[in-house]
This record gives C-alpha cells, sequence and structure tokens, in this order.
C-alpha cells in the first residue's frame, strides 16, 4: 500500500478584500495525483510558485484540499478525528531553523513532540536520545538552540520530527536559508535516515544538486506535475528543465553543453566522476 | 546596548538551592515577601537578614552579583525612603525652614528600606538560581490548582517560555533593523526626545512585522508537532519532590513560625 497518495488534489488561494469579498482565486495545486511507497526518497522540485510547499502542507494535514483528496497512510486527512496520527505519521520540517524549534534546549525541543502525543516519560528520553543520535547532534543536547549553527539547528528540527516516530518525513525547502556546509549536512542527514531507518523522506527544494540521491524526482510547474522520472531521466532533458527555469547541477549542465558540440557523452550526467569516465571513453582522434 | 538587557539571569552553580524544586523556591520567596511586610522591628528584621545570609551562602551566588541586581531599584528606594522621612507626622527630631523630620519618620524610613532591599535580594536569589525553564514549569504545576478557576495556566506557562526562547532572536533582529535603517540613513543616536521617539518607528514596524510571521511560522510548526494544548501532554522532565526540598519546606515554615512568634513577643 502506498504511504501517501493523493487523487486529483487541488488547492485554492482565495484573496479576500478587506470586506471579505473574493477578489481573486489562485489555484496553487491543480489536479495532482501522486503516488509514495514506503521506503521511497521522492524529490519535489520546482521554481518558486509552483505549488510544491503547498502540497506538502496538504500531507501533514496542515491544510486541506478544494478538490480531491489525500491519504496518508490509508487515512483520509479530511477525517478529523485522524488528524493527530497523520501528523505524528507524516512529520514536518521546515524551511526557518528558528521559527520551529520551542524548547530552550535542544533535548527539550526534541521532545515535544513526544511530549504532545501523550509519550511516558522514560520513554520520551529514549527516542531524544535515539532521534539526536540519528541526525549526529547527541552531544549537542544540553545546549541552547540559539548557540548552533543554521545546518545544526534543522537537523535538531529533524531529530524533533523523529522523534514522534513518524513513517515519513515531509522536508519544505529545510535548506533554503542555510549555508553550503549547512546544506550538505541536512542532505546527509536526510539521506542517510532515508538508507538507515528506511523512513519515507520527501524533500521539496528548488536546488537540483540535492535531489541526486533521490529515487523519484516530481517537477512541478504552475501547480502541476511538468516532469516525473529517476534523476538521471529528468537529468537527461535539460533544455526542459532550463525552460521550467531550474538550474541544473554544473557537471550535468557541462555535460550537456559538451554533448551539443559534439562529444559522444551519455545524457543525464549526475556527478564529477561519471563525467570523467564519460570523457575517458570519448574519442577524441 | 541591547545586549546589556539581562531577563531572568540566571547564575549558573552547582548548590543544593540550584538543585531545589522550583515549586519550594517560589513558595519560599512568597513566604519571605510576607515576613517582610510582617515584621514591624528590628529583632525581626534581624532574622529576616539571617535567613537571607544563609541562603545567599548556600547558594554559592556571589555577594556582588545580589547586589548589582540593587542598582535599578536605587531610585525607587530613594524616593521612598526621602517621601517617608519628611512627610511621616510626629514627635519632632529636628527642622530645616519648613520641613521637619520625626522620630516615627526615621523608623518607617528606616523599616522600608530594609524591606524594599531585602525584598528584592529575596527574589533575585529565586531568579538567579532557576533557570527560565524551570521557573515556568514550577509555576505550571505549582499554580495547577487554578485550572478550577479556569485560568489556562498551561498556556500561560507556555507562552513565558516560547516569550523566553524567543527574547534573543527578536534583539538580534532589532540590532540587524537597526543597523540596516542607519545604513540608510536612519538616526538613533539623537540626544532629542521627539528625535529618538520619531526613529523608532522604522525600527518597531518591521520588527512587529517580523514578529507577527514568525508566530504565524512557530504555531504552524507546533501543530505539525501534535501540540493541541495541555490535555493529554506527557512531560519529559516532570517536577518531582525530593528529600530536600520537604526539608526546605520544614525551614521555611519553621522562619515563618519564628517571624509569627518574634512579632507576637516582642
Amino acid at each position: 500500500m502506498e504511504i501517501i497518495k493523493t487523487e486529483n488534489l487541488t488547492f485554492d488561494y482565495i484573496r479576500r478584500d478587506e470586506d471579505g469579498n473574493v477578489e481573486g482565486i489562485t489555484t496553487a495545486v491543480d489536479d495532482v495525483s501522486l503516488k509514495v511507497k514506503p521506503g521511497e526518497f521522492i524529490a519535489i522540485l520546482g521554481h518558486n510558485g509552483s505549488g510544491k510547499s503547498t502540497l506538502a502542507k496538504h500531507i501533514n494535514a496542515i491544510l486541506f484540499p478544494t478538490e480531491g483528496t489525500v491519504f496518508v497512510d490509508g487515512m483520509n486527512t479530511r477525517d478529523d478525528e485522524k488528524i493527530w496520527e497523520i501528523r505524528s505519521t507524516a512529520g514536518m520540517v521546515f524551511q526557518n531553523p528558528d521559527n520551529q524549534i520551542i524548547g530552550q534546549v535542544v533535548e527539550e525541543d526534541v521532545g515535544f513532540g513526544p511530549e504532545n502525543m501523550g509519550v511516558p516519560t522514560k520513554e520520551i528520553w529514549e527516542r531524544v536520545e535515539e532521534s539526536l543520535k540519528a541526525v549526529g547532534m547527541y552531544e549537542f543536547r544540553k545546549k541552547s538552540p540559539n548557540r548552533l549553527s543554521g545546518g545544526q539547528k534543522q537537523r535538531v528540527s529533524i531529530a524533533g520530527v523523529l522523534a514522534m516516530h513518524p513513517k515519513c518525513i515531509v522536508l519544505d525547502e529545510p535548506t533554503a536559508m542555510l549555508d553550503p556546509i549547512g546544506r550538505r549536512e541536512v542532505i546527509r542527514a536526510v539521506t542517510a535516515l532515508n538508507d538507515v531507518e528506511k523512513i519515507t523522506v520527501i524533500l521539496i527544494t528548488h536546488n537540483m544538486d540535492e535531489t541526486i540521491g533521490a529515487n523519484r524526482i516530481i517537477v512541478m510547474d504552475k501547480g502541476k506535475i511538468a516532469m516525473e522520472g529517476t534523476p538521471r531521466e529528468i537529468f537527461s532533458r535539460v533544455e526542459e528543465l532550463k525552460a521550467l527555469r531550474l538550474d541544473v547541477p554544473q557537471v550535468t549542465n557541462c555535460a550537456h553543453e559538451l554533448r551539443k558540440r559534439g562529444l559522444k557523452i551519455p545524457e543525464g550526467i549526475l556527478t564529477d566522476k561519471e563525467l570523467v569516465e564519460a570523457l575517458k571513453h570519448v574519442n577524441f582522434g | 546596548m541591547l545586549r546589556d538587557i539581562t531577563l531572568g539571569q540566571y547564575y549558573p552553580a552547582d548548590s543544593v538551592i540550584h538543585r531545589l524544586d522550583p515549586r519550594v523556591k517560589l513558595f519560599g520567596t512568597l513566604v519571605y515577601l510576607v515576613t517582610l511586610f510582617l515584621t514591624d522591628n528590628f529583632i525581626g528584621y534581624l532574622l529576616a537578614l539571617l535567613f537571607l545570609a544563609v541562603t545567599v551562602t548556600v547558594s554559592k551566588v556571589p555577594v556582588s552579583f545580589i547586589l548589582r541586581g540593587l542598582k535599578a531599584v536605587m531610585v525607587l528606594l530613594l524616593f521612598s525612603v526621602v517621601l517617608n522621612l519628611f512627610m511621616t507626622k510626629g514627635e519632632v527630631v529636628f527642622s530645616i525652614w519648613k520641613i521637619s523630620v520625626t522620630k516615627e519618620g526615621i523608623y518607617i524610613a528606616a523599616f522600608m528600606a530594609i524591606r524594599i532591599l531585602f525584598l528584592i535580594m529575596g527574589s533575585s536569589i529565586m531568579t538567579l538560581t532557576t533557570t527560565p525553564n524551570n521557573l515556568t514549569d514550577g509555576l505550571e504545576k505549582g499554580l495547577g490548582f487554578l485550572k478550577i478557576f479556569r485560568v489556562p495556566v498551561h498556556e500561560i506557562a507556555m507562552m513565558m517560555s516560547i516569550a523566553l526562547r524567543f527574547i534573543p532572536i527578536l534583539m538580534e533582529e532589532t540590532d540587524k533593523i537597526m543597523k540596516a535603517q542607519m545604513a540608510r540613513g536612519a538616526d538613533f543616536e539623537s540626544k532629542k526626545l521627539t528625535k529618538k521617539v520619531k526613529a523608532l518607528i522604522p525600527l518597531l514596524v518591521p520588527l512587529f512585522v517580523s514578529a507577527f510571521r514568525r508566530a504565524n511560522d512557530l504555531a504552524t510548526a507546533m501543530e505539525a508537532r501534535c501540540y493541541r494544548g495541555g490535555k493529554g501532554r506527557t512531560k519529559m522532565k516532570p517536577l518531582v519532590y525530593k528529600k530536600r526540598d520537604a526539608l526546605a519546606y520544614l525551614i521555611i515554615f519553621g522562619y515563618l513560625a519564628a517571624v509569627i512568634l518574634i512579632k507576637i513577643y516582642f
């Protein structure tokens, strides 16, 4: 069974003027049908305003579809009684690390979710310990979140979600406010969770470099799914991606340009190593 | 300049007072304040001083640290002393021009000064030895009985701890906005009051907008982590009374009894 399934999901933002009259309707997500299998690592790519964040908020039952349905682990997000179960099944990490840390000490923040779920005290401590270890932040457990770097804060946020024992984690542009080192830290932690703990990951980003490790990439544009496939399939369509205003990773772009100039290199090169290998086999004669 | 403000300042040390349950410390502080107003003779204040001195010594907080907190109330202290000294009617000790100082006035002014000094020192011992987090926990549990009167105790405690968490973040943001506005020619250094007030507008407006945005984000993040108020919530660090807390309660009650006895017999 799918862990997440959306059927013809449509969401309209209704803009109102001061008197509450409808000024206009913006369709943020337009007829999206999506299936995610347990253990998958999905990356959702898209430019600003492509509807990717709106889609993410539906998975955590923060927003509800205008039309269509969303199922999380078989539960309909419209079911009021299931809402807390849905939120603990599909945890969510947001963009700004400062605005999602509640505790004044790292370990207390990680314990916030389990506390809300009514987990017994002893088990909270166990969960906090294992979650902090999973993201490599255990030695910082007694620190104030204000003293951490952006990447570290974001890893604490991930641990906070992990402590709720979710089956799926949705990350809504978790690296957008981080420096390159912080980005790498976060992506490495997320990848490890998917590999080791087999947690389903849905990573929302506009940075293509972060999607290379995904099983499947979904490219969104104007609320619709524009492209879907493995990273290699997606990155082979460089011109299309550029048309969607997405930055193709440097290596992929370089390989693409070389190919355009007549070198016999396969499309969809993802890493430096692959490019080097491909170039070795090129016959320059 | 904004970094000088220390709210809920905490002096980290390893002492019995630090390890006491926050509820005990809250109760002790309350009792101490009450006894300061019950007492009306010097023997009583001597006892209050003794109690304070012992607590400070045990808490391992340097005396200079506690005295520093008194600076803030110096004006208030002087004001009330002067007022009481000259305004109390009674047996005149000496008089200059139309102002006369009375025997009763001297007494009341002295008591007032002692009360204010002890009051500030007594309560700063509590904030200096208790982390803000612990303090809100203590308030939440210690005032839990107010729930019967529909006082949202948990919500208030949660708001307090969130406020404490965001103070440094908003401070930093204020600093950033100030620098950004200064770079565009805003004048925060002016001595003139009207100019000072005017300079606050370009500072406060963006700060408020950003604070509301943060609040909105935080509320969403809290809901996403299943926060639904105090009901059905468990605690990661529940407050549990230990032996030393019972002993502390005994000492506090003993002190209260002694103060009452002194008031009756002296």
